[in-house]
């Protein structure tokens, strides 16, 4: 069954797992700009973080027929410093328009701090003034419904923002109806223990219905899964869900969210 | 699905998954020593502070977490979260870590 990988972080991933993807019906692949999983020591490293989503990572995927997208950003858990946040937008500019670019991303909160929320408005800002995407992180367990709601504030501030292009990830029950009501596109991320369930994301999607919804792996170097989302169609697949229905949440909704980015072209 | 096809696709699973719990709050009660926080984590003091009751805070969120599992109100996975989750509004003044743990420790 085809399908498009909304978020996985392949630069932590070996090149198998791409050719697993493509075997499991994987059509496009879009990678956001995380936390290493250590602190980039400057505005060097995001550079050439951003060269490897951008020239290196795009060249693994088209080894096994995938195309390769990526968002860029300073991640929250890097956004205690506010001046190398600045640092780091400042070279954005420079990767813009390189073909695989969709927009902004991941950018959000990490634990809820001011400098974080100064990091996010600063982001915010510069989606605005160059018209792109933006692909938000929400925070982890006790963290993520506070965290929703600053985000949420932000966006509602910013006049310029449409809501139709903002994917807000990460969801769980408690947060999926604030986002959806707010206009944003809602991204479930199928990860062991601290975001959903196959089983749990489901039941969201059988409450809030299928629109503006998306399912992602966000596969990383923690333990994750790079198969999660076929996995979850073939549960939908068990619970009854219609063909159709399933390739609506796996190719419809990525696709129409994504070609929101002219950039975003497959098949 | 009806009632009968999500019992019988889930149930085994979800018993499995509370005989889990179930002994998880055995060990921990077969476990030596009084709790002190996570000292493996570099969360702020207030999150290392414990409740008068001397028991860890996210032993008193996950109690007060499965207490929303009984009775006949609805949404009981959001009422889990809601239990486990910060309630305030105001931005924090500096982020204490990069971790979450997986309850808020409160004020």
């Amino acid at each position: 069954m085809r399908y498009i990988e909304p978020h996985a972080h392949m630069v932590s991933r070996v090149t198998d797992d791409y050719e697993r993807m493509a075997l499991a019906g994987c059509e496009a692949v879009c990678e956001p700009a995380f936390w290493a999983g250590f602190d980039r020591s400057s505005a060097a490293g995001f550079y050439d973080y951003f060269c490897q989503l951008t020239e290196h990572e795009p060249k693994r995927a088209a080894k096994f027929g995938l195309k390769h997208f990526c968002w860029l950003c300073i991640n929250p858990k890097e956004a205690e410093d506010v001046k190398l946040a600045a640092e780091v937008i400042a070279l954005i500019p420079k990767f813009l328009d390189r073909p695989n670019v969709l927009g902004i991303g991941e950018i959000g909160l990490n634990k809820n701090s001011r400098n974080e929320l100064k990091v996010l408005e600063m982001h915010v800002d510069f989606a605005a003034w160059h018209d792109q995407l933006i692909l938000v992180h929400t925070p982890h367990l006790e963290d993520k419904l506070k965290g929703t709601r600053l985000i949420l504030d932000v966006l509602k501030n910013d006049q310029r923002i449409r809501p139709e292009r903002v994917i807000i990830d990460h969801l769980e029950e408690h947060t999926a109806g604030l986002v959806l009501d707010a206009g944003h596109w809602a991204g479930m991320t199928l990860y062991p223990e601290t975001k959903c369930s196959p089983a749990r994301a489901i039941d969201i999607l059988e409450i809030c219905g299928n629109e503006r919804i998306c399912l992602n792996s966000a596969c990383d170097w923690g333990v994750s899964d790079p198969l999660a989302v076929p996995k979850t169609a073939l549960e939908m697949k068990r619970r009854g869900h219609l063909t159709a229905a399933i390739d609506m949440v796996i190719f419809q909704n990525p696709k129409k969210f994504l070609s929101q980015c002219p950039k975003f072209k497959i098949g | 699905m009806t009632r009968q096809q999500v019992l019988d696709l889930y149930f085994l699973d979800a018993r499995h998954k509370l005989i889990e719990v179930a002994a998880f709050l055995d060990r921990v009660e077969r476990a030596v020593g009084r709790p002190a926080g996570r000292a493996d984590l570099p969360v702020s003091q207030v999150a290392r502070r414990r409740v008068p009751t001397g028991e860890d805070f996210r032993l008193k969120a996950f109690h007060a977490a499965l207490g929303k599992l009984r009775g006949k109100q609805k949404e009981k996975a959001r009422r889990v979260l809601l239990a486990f989750s910060d309630p305030t509004t105001k931005p924090v003044a500096k982020a204490p870590g990069k971790g979450a743990c997986g309850a808020w420790p409160g004020k």
